[in-house]
This record gives structure tokens, sequence and C-alpha cells, in this order.
């Protein structure tokens, strides 16, 4: 009953579509709006958490080596802590908005995991390309949450946030298995399949 | 004219921006969705369900997608929408 790599990849780019649109509509209405109904304000830092809770899991069942295992992990852990930052952030738990920070180390963690537990080359496959890609993608906007910090009201800062959630969806529903990148692949990956 | 009725002449102009965006999400999210399928149609595995195994079936990510824009338009834009009238309502 284990699901293939490639589904869990578009299970967790379900959950970027969500936190993309949610952030999205917090950034075109205000903070303030957004947080008028406290289950709507808990909504977006919920599903980052819950993310990183799937982690482990993920981390659990999908060990194809130690360095999977650790990158797995290091997700899981970054992703709680972020999300539990914004989660007391929301709840008045935490004040300041550099603790939005968390969020940019997140970010940098993980497009190092990314980048790190990644072993072939970009043209190697489809998965391959992909993983150097996300991982470029969270190292280089890990400046959007830092950003953040600074100007939190900023609607710019904000659907630039959101945005990054919506393009790391988009790259993790087009992994696959196996399958070619701009029609290559390496012949020692094996047969692509759909 | 009096610039306290210039001011309330931009408010709801601003209101309209961002009640139109944000309501415009959940269906562009939803078209998205649906265009894909249309381009991916193998990624519709209920189109073809025989001989396809659990995941493949449970996991159709532009369904998935399609999902969410509903989700985001039902249950969080409805209630956003009250919200954001409320507020431009009580800041005029």
């Amino acid at each position: 009953m284990q699901p293939p790599a490639e589904h869990v990849h578009w299970l967790f780019a379900t959950g970027f579509v969500v936190l993309g649109l949610c952030l999205l509509g917090e950034a075109i209405v205000g903070t303030e709006v957004w947080q008028r109904r406290a289950w709507r304000a808990y909504l977006w830092p919920t599903v980052f958490f819950a993310l990183g809770v799937l982690m482990w899991p993920v981390m659990t069942f999908f060990t194809n080596s130690t360095i999977h295992m650790l990158a797995h992990g290091t997700w899981a852990e970054v992703l709680m802590i972020a999300g539990a930052t914004e989660l007391a952030l929301v709840r008045g738990k935490l004040v300041s908005p550099w603790w939005r920070l968390m969020t940019a180390a997140a970010f940098l963690v993980s497009g190092a995991a990314f980048l790190v537990h990644e072993q072939n080359a970009w043209f190697f496959q489809r998965s391959s390309f992909l993983h150097h890609v996300m991982g470029w993608t969270l190292v280089v906007a890990a400046v959007v949450p830092l950003a953040r910090c600074v100007r939190p009201r900023s609607v710019a800062v904000g659907s630039a946030f959101a945005l990054t959630f919506v393009v790391l969806a988009v790259m993790l529903y087009c992994d696959r298995d196996v399958a070619p990148v701009f029609g290559r692949i390496s012949p020692t990956v094996g047969a692509p399949h759909r | 004219m009096n610039a306290e009725l210039i001011s309330e002449l931009g408010l709801p102009r601003q209101r309209t921006w961002r009640a139109r965006a944000v309501s415009s999400l959940g269906p562009l999210t939803a078209l998205a969705a649906t265009v894909w399928a249309i381009v991916q149609p193998y990624r519709i595995t209920l189109l073809h369900p025989h001989d396809q195994g659990f995941w493949w079936l449970v996991v159709e990510p532009p369904l998935l997608v399609f999902a969410v824009g509903l989700f985001f338009h039902f249950v969080v834009v409805r209630g956003l929408l009250d919200d954001l009238n409320d507020s431009d309502a009580t800041s005029r």
C-alpha cells in the first residue's frame, strides 16, 4: 500500500497549492481582514505545520539511502518549526516579525537538503532536474521570507511569498519517478512510463 | 469638491479591486486544473480506471487542484468577502 514516490510529491504539491492560495488571499485583503476569523488565521500555518508532520512518514518509508533519510528528516523538522512559529505569531505568543526568519531558515535548509540529497546530475532524468531546480529556487527564494520580516504588510512581498509555494507546487506536480527532461534521460535509469 | 468626499469615492474602487482579485483565485485555480486535465488526460485515471492501482485512482493531480480551487472559493472566500466589506464599511 506504499504510494509511489511521484504520488507523494503530488500530494505535497497539493498542500503547497493550499498554502499558496491562502497566502495570496491574505496578501490581497491584508492581514487584519484575513485574521478576522480565527479558523482562517490559523489555516495556512496549520497546513505548513501539518506538511512538516507528514514528512516524518516520508522519512520513515522512503529511505532509499542515509542521505535521503537525513534530508527528509531535516525537512520535517524545519517545516514543523516554521509552521509552529507562524502559529505562535498568529496566537500572539510571539510578537516580533523577526520570528519569520524561521521560515527563511526553513527555505534555506530545505533548498540545501534538495541539493545535497540529489546525487545525480541535472539531466540524468526529470526528477533529478527538478530536485536541482527546486533546491536553487528555495535557496534564492529565502530572501522573500526575509523581506517579510522587514515589510510584513507589503502586498508585493506577501504575493511573492505565496507565489513561491505555487511555483514549488508546479515543480512537484511535474515530478515523475522515471521520465525524460527536455527529451533527455540517462540509459541507466530504466524505461520511462506514462 | 470636499476632500472627504473624494476619499470616499476612492474607497469603493479599491474594495472592488481587492474583492475581485480574491474572488478570482478559486475559479482561476479550477480553470487551470481543467486546462491541465485537457492537455494531459492520462493524469485523470478515472477516465480509464481498469487495471489502475489504489494510489493512481486516489491521487489525480488535476482533480486535486480543482478541489483546492473549489474549497478556497466556497469555504474561504465567502466569509472573506463579508469581512472585507465590513472592514471597508468601518474604515469609512
